[in-house]
């Protein structure tokens, strides 16, 4: 192709930005105009006879005007490098592949233990039921056997990636781990009304509590755990109420205000924490709501002197 | 006054309990509840604990981030700096004076390795990752400039290798079997490098235009074929890296559109424009382009 017919057609591809017509301009001159903030060259010339014809404008080229541009990089030097970005950039690849691969793992392993975490979750959902009440030691024991299979998957998910590496992949099993957090703590408060430290939560669901030692529960996690607990139990205190139990609220309030000044003790930062935190209030209010309920109808303490017989 | 005020419901409820007498059987936890100087209950105890340990952590945290943002500034500084290259006539000396500036942010991520030592890096990771970025920028920048090639993750790395000397008396039992020195690195992850790279291409698009600016015709063929080279790549990579990569892809593919626009310009009328009016013919092209980015 000569150095002509590529201008021209350069220049048909330049069309869309070319607007407005030109006057074809007269032979043996060469200037520049402005239109539109658009810049057209336009070149006539005396030795080319062939016109090219566009759309927009007409164009000639002089001989010579033409020519590969000095600064446009050859064959030579250019090709090496080449080579070293793509090859930098498969060796990334490369990487970022084999992070995919062990995040879809833990996928599925968090699939399984989620899966585990809802079975949980519906046996002690039952608590709430009126007829549920006397159940509650038969349902924990339920639930205690179901965190072996808890345990069992967690064991498999620390096989899927480098201990040392627990935050990196930390997002995909943090919102689970939570869950189970408060479902240990759940358990635990309904078997003797305490709270479960975090070793001995860390216990149940067979991981370890400092970092340094591998799989670990997380401080804001375990946190985390109890602050959802906090507002299953004003739910508890409730539906407690509904099932004629009127001492329960009472051990409630008085726990959750123990939670409460303790969380009191903490500095959190705008995290997500914090926002779990800034709930405990409500829960707080609902069952002081229910122990006033009770006490000013006289309920709690027909409730004690009930117990005392 | 705002219900969502720390405390607020606290003395709402303080005020019901008054009001009522609100019955409080348990004797000991009204206890610690109302009277400080009783011994704390085992739940106050352990948040004590909790307190202490999150404390920590954010500290931490909040170190790194000011390290990170004084890295950021610094690279920011370098790379202006850089910039500066295309129209001054030595050029070699500004090199020399980034390189030195290089050196100060180096020492500025040592520290960042001597806060992660023993650390997971990856539950930092966000504190310091604008900062490491903005550093890959700066030092691929002024590699390119150099050597007009991609500067490698293992070179980038291979410069974060830190001497330290420690202090005898803070030093433990256990570490005086090194006595004196001992080394720290820091390892640039390939997420924060590939961002990094992709920061640099928006940096490459100014030097090619303002190259044209001042004259320079070699330069803008250079760095489109390079940046054409690092977007093939990036296309290679697609949406298997981290989810920021996708969104400066937009912008590598911004930059690369405005460079190959602004050699097409120069290869078409280049030849035939006299030198000192090709900035004109740039400053009225890359305005022009600029409300089409959309479509890409």
């Amino acid at each position: 192709m000569s150095p002509i017919l590529c201008h021209s057609a350069a220049l048909f591809h330049d069309k869309s930005r070319c607007n407005g017509g030109e006057p074809v301009p007269s032979r043996h001159q060469s200037y520049y105009t402005e239109g539109r903030g658009q810049f057209f060259v336009i070149i006539t010339s005396s030795s080319t006879v062939t016109f090219f014809i566009t759309v927009f404008t007409v164009r000639h080229v002089r001989h010579g005007d033409v020519q590969p541009h000095p600064g446009l990089p050859g064959r030579g030097p250019g090709r090496q490098r080449d080579m070293s970005v793509t090859e930098m950039f498969s060796h990334i690849q490369g990487f970022l592949g084999a992070d995919q691969d062990v995040r879809e793992d833990i996928r599925k392993v968090v699939q399984l233990l989620e899966q585990a975490a809802r079975e949980i979750l519906t046996v002690l959902q039952s608590v709430h039921q009126p007829s549920g009440f006397k159940e509650i030691p038969s349902k924990c024991a339920r639930a205690r056997e179901l965190f072996c299979t808890v345990k069992t998957h967690i064991a498999d998910l620390k096989t899927k990636f480098p201990a040392e590496q627990y935050y990196r992949f930390q997002e995909h099993w943090r919102f689970v781990l939570q869950r189970l957090a408060f479902l240990v703590t759940f358990v635990v408060y309904l078997e003797s009304e305490t709270l479960v430290t975090r070793e001995a939560a860390a216990q149940i669901l067979g991981i370890e509590v400092v970092r340094e030692k591998g799989f670990h529960l997380d401080v804001e996690d375990y946190l985390a755990g109890v602050l959802i607990m906090a507002s299953e139990l004003s739910r508890l205190a409730v539906n407690s109420v509904t099932a004629g139990d009127y001492t329960r609220p009472l051990r409630i309030s008085n726990f959750i205000n123990e939670l409460d000044s303790g969380f009191r003790l903490l500095n959190l930062k705008n995290d997500p924490l914090r926002k779990r935190y800034d709930g405990l209030k409500y829960d707080v209010k609902k069952i002081e709501e229910v122990v006033y309920d009770l006490s000013i109808r006289g309920l709690a303490k027909e409730a004690e002197s009930a117990g005392d017989k | 006054m705002s219900p969502w005020r720390r405390g607020y419901w606290r003395e709402a409820s303080n005020l019901i309990k008054k009001g009522d007498g609100c019955p409080r059987k348990k004797a000991d936890a009204a206890q610690d509840r109302d009277a400080g100087d009783k011994p704390p209950t085992p739940v106050i105890a352990a948040f004590k604990v909790f307190q202490h340990e999150l404390d920590t952590k954010h500290d931490k945290y909040e170190r790194l981030v000011k390290i990170s943002r004084d890295v950021t500034i610094e690279s920011k500084r370098t790379i202006f700096l850089l910039h500066r290259v295309t129209s001054v006539p030595n050029a070699e000396e500004i090199l020399n004076e980034a390189e030195v500036k290089l050196d100060g942010v180096r020492q500025k991520i040592g520290q960042i390795a001597e806060e992660l030592r023993g650390e997971d890096i990856y539950q930092f990771h966000r504190a310091f990752t604008p900062g490491i970025q903005e550093y890959v920028e700066a030092v691929s920048f002024l590699h390119y400039i150099r050597h007009r090639s991609l500067i490698s993750l293992e070179e980038i790395n291979a410069s974060l290798v830190f001497m330290r000397t420690e202090e005898v008396g803070a030093q433990d039992a256990a570490e005086t079997l090194l006595p004196g020195t001992h080394v720290l690195t820091f390892q640039v992850t390939p997420s924060d490098y590939l961002l990094g790279v992709a920061d640099l291409t928006g940096e490459l698009m100014r030097m090619c235009i303002s190259s044209v600016g001042n004259g320079d015709i070699d330069t803008p063929f250079q760095l489109s074929q390079f940046l054409r080279q690092i977007h093939d790549g990036f296309s290679y990579i697609g949406n298997t890296g981290p989810y920021e990569v996708s969104k400066k892809l937009h912008t590598l593919r911004q930059s690369l559109a405005k460079v190959e626009d602004a050699c097409y310009a120069l290869r078409v009328r280049g030849s035939e424009i006299p030198k000192h009016m090709l900035a004109d013919v740039f400053s009225s092209r890359t305005t022009l382009i600029d409300p089409e980015e959309g479509v890409v």
